[in-house]
């Protein structure tokens, strides 16, 4: 796999969160177990494996099945948390997901690790910039991209006492933990970080902070962005969204494909309820080499490139 | 019941999930009746003498499971459901009408009785394994079932369910082939050959048993036998004939999703007693 990357002082890998808090959860509820494809490592999931080694099930390097036990484990009374790199779990089992998971619609929380580009140099054979459009209209299936670690913590804990089927897309590149006035994680409840009203800034997951960092460098040249937390994919906050149009302009950020993932669940209802100018961030496609943070530079998805899609935006609000 | 009695009372059910299920078919105009066929005595051995089940009560924990991997056969598998008490058996004159509970394929949000939902090939082992695996987790006494397919063999989850399956020694885990040797344009063998099947499966570490599918004594002892201590899977290999039972239809590929006119189903219903 890639080459480790430290974490910077004040920043957090969010499989972190996700590990420290199933190892506790699993401590109160026996029937959380974990499913991994070779993938114990790259989840984090080898204090798990230490504590409840019965409780882990590792079926080696087969996602179908891997994504099928997940189900069958739901149907005898487990709570399966499915564990492996977002690209090939989606990618490689999507039928499973469909099929086993979604429209069966049981009991497995399906964890999406290293999402978006966070394997840099890999390339796009593992990269997941595709899962969004692949998962999002799949019924039943609760889609959650978390910021930070406090909400990748919460949405595991939502995921383990919800009902249903869960993915939760979780990021290896290091993000800061977001300041919250009152932090209170419901699904399908977009969050409002910060108050504008010349535009609005809807992210999700790593490119969060980055929106924070683009609307404070905005708030300089006196332009007042609010900056909306988009985590739930599925079920939509369609209120949310109507809100932040009432600005009268929209731009959505992602580490994801610029094709069917947050902006396009975001232009779906502008252009139905009502459409503003609106621009959507994320990669064009298939992206070259490059590391994960080059990456993000090279496609605008920084403060810099967010707070010029911001103006641009805006212009056109004018005209 | 003495097995002789039993055995009679199986053969009697295995006549009317055929005479059922084709009855389904002519009014639906569509459905599998080459596939209802080679499992109907699969499927009437399993419910009537090897599974243990209550169908007022489909999620108990202690149940067995049967998985229809070969999903697209709700034909027998609907009226087995039915005749086994989940849901009543006039409920079948719905199959495939708009809002039916009786879809194309089966689903377990709309009827009780099925575990998983199937269609799509392949996904029934592999979802069999990951009960059975919370069976052995829980050191539960519940076997699983499942029924495949011959054709779908060809989809590789099933061999990633092998092996998975084989590695944590599941013997609470019993899947039967459904040996038809046809699949939907032609013999198996002359699309993506299967045979030899039975080394296929030792090779991958299971127990192999092969039977003829349609024999429901030998298809009873088989299945009954307890499977603690063998330490492995169990693949039942058992050979059938597609369409089995009406002449016209016996061992012919346009019977897979033939649907018949009144003359053919008048015909076969004849031959169905």
């Amino acid at each position: 796999m890639s080459a480790a990357v430290p974490t910077p002082s004040g920043y957090f890998d969010c499989r972190d969160s996700f590990a420290n808090v199933i190892e506790t959860l699993a401590e109160a509820d026996p029937r959380i177990v974990t499913v991994v494809s070779d993938s114990v490592g790259s989840s984090k999931l080898t204090g798990f494996r230490k504590k409840f080694p019965e409780r882990m099930v590792n079926v080696g390097i087969a996602e179908q099945v891997l994504v099928a036990v997940g189900a069958g484990l739901a149907n005898g009374g487990k709570v399966p948390f499915v564990s492996a790199a977002s690209c090939f779990l989606t990618g490689r089992a999507l039928e499973q997901v469909k099929a086993d998971v979604a429209y069966s619609n049981v009991n497995v929380k399906l964890i999406g690790q290293s999402s978006g580009v966070a394997y840099g140099e890999l390339g796009p054979t593992h990269h997941s910039i595709e899962d969004m459009a692949w998962l999002r209209p799949l019924s039943n299936l609760t889609v959650i991209v978390p910021s930070d670690p406090w909400e990748t913590a919460e949405a595991v804990r939502f995921a383990a006492r919800h009902e249903g089927p869960v993915f939760i897309r979780v990021s290896r590149m290091p993000v800061p933990a977001l300041e919250r006035k009152n932090p209170v994680f419901t699904v399908g409840k977009a969050e409002v970080l910060r108050e504008g009203g010349d535009i609005a800034i809807i992210a999700n997951g790593v490119m969060v902070h980055r929106a924070l960092a683009a609307a404070a460098a905005l708030a300089g040249e006196g332009i007042e962005a609010r900056v909306v937390n988009m985590s739930s994919i599925n079920p939509l906050d369609e209120e949310a969204i109507l809100a932040a149009a009432k600005t009268g302009a929209v731009v959505t950020a992602e580490e994801h494909s610029v094709r069917g993932g947050l902006g396009g669940a975001v232009a779906e209802v502008l252009a139905t309820h009502r459409p503003v100018p609106m621009s959507i961030l994320g990669f064009p496609g298939f992206v070259p080499t490059g590391s994960a943070e080059w990456l993000l530079e090279h496609f605008g998805l920084t403060p810099a490139g967010i707070a010029e899609a911001a103006r641009r935006t805006l212009a056109r609000k004018a005209q | 019941m003495q097995t002789n009695d039993l055995v009679s009372a199986i053969r009697a059910k295995a006549l009317w999930i055929r005479r059922r299920s084709f009855q389904m078919v002519y009014e639906a105009q569509q459905g599998h009746p080459g596939g209802d066929f080679s499992a109907a005595d699969i499927l009437a051995t399993l419910y009537f003498g090897v599974l243990r089940f209550d169908p007022t009560r489909p999620n108990d924990p202690a149940r067995d499971r049967f998985v229809m991997s070969k999903g697209h056969c709700t034909g027998a598998f609907y009226s087995v459901l039915a005749a086994a008490g989940y849901f009543p058996e006039a409920e079948l004159s719905t199959y495939m009408l708009p809002l039916s509970r009786l879809n194309g394929h089966p689903n377990r949000n709309y009827l009780p009785g099925v575990e998983t939902n199937t269609g799509p090939l392949g996904h029934g082992l592999p979802v069999a394994t990951g009960i059975a695996i919370a069976g052995q987790i829980d050191g539960a006494d519940f076997r699983t079932f499942v029924l495949t397919g011959d054709g779908e063999l060809q989809e590789g989850s099933n061999w990633e369910a092998a092996l998975t399956a084989a590695h944590r020694k599941l013997e609470n885990l019993t899947l039967i082939i459904d040996r038809n040797r046809l699949q939907q344009g032609a013999r198996t063998e002359e699309t993506a050959s299967l045979d030899p099947l039975d080394d296929k499966w030792r090779a991958f570490g299971w127990h192999v048993e092969i039977v003829d599918g349609h024999d429901h004594a030998r298809l009873l002892d088989i299945l009954s036998v307890s499977p603690k201590g063998r330490g492995k899977p169990l693949c039942v290999i058992a050979n059938t004939f597609k369409g089995k039972g009406v002449s016209f239809m016996h061992d012919n590929v346009a019977w897979h999703h033939g649907v018949p006119n009144k003359e053919q189903y008048e015909q076969a219903m004849a031959e169905l007693v």
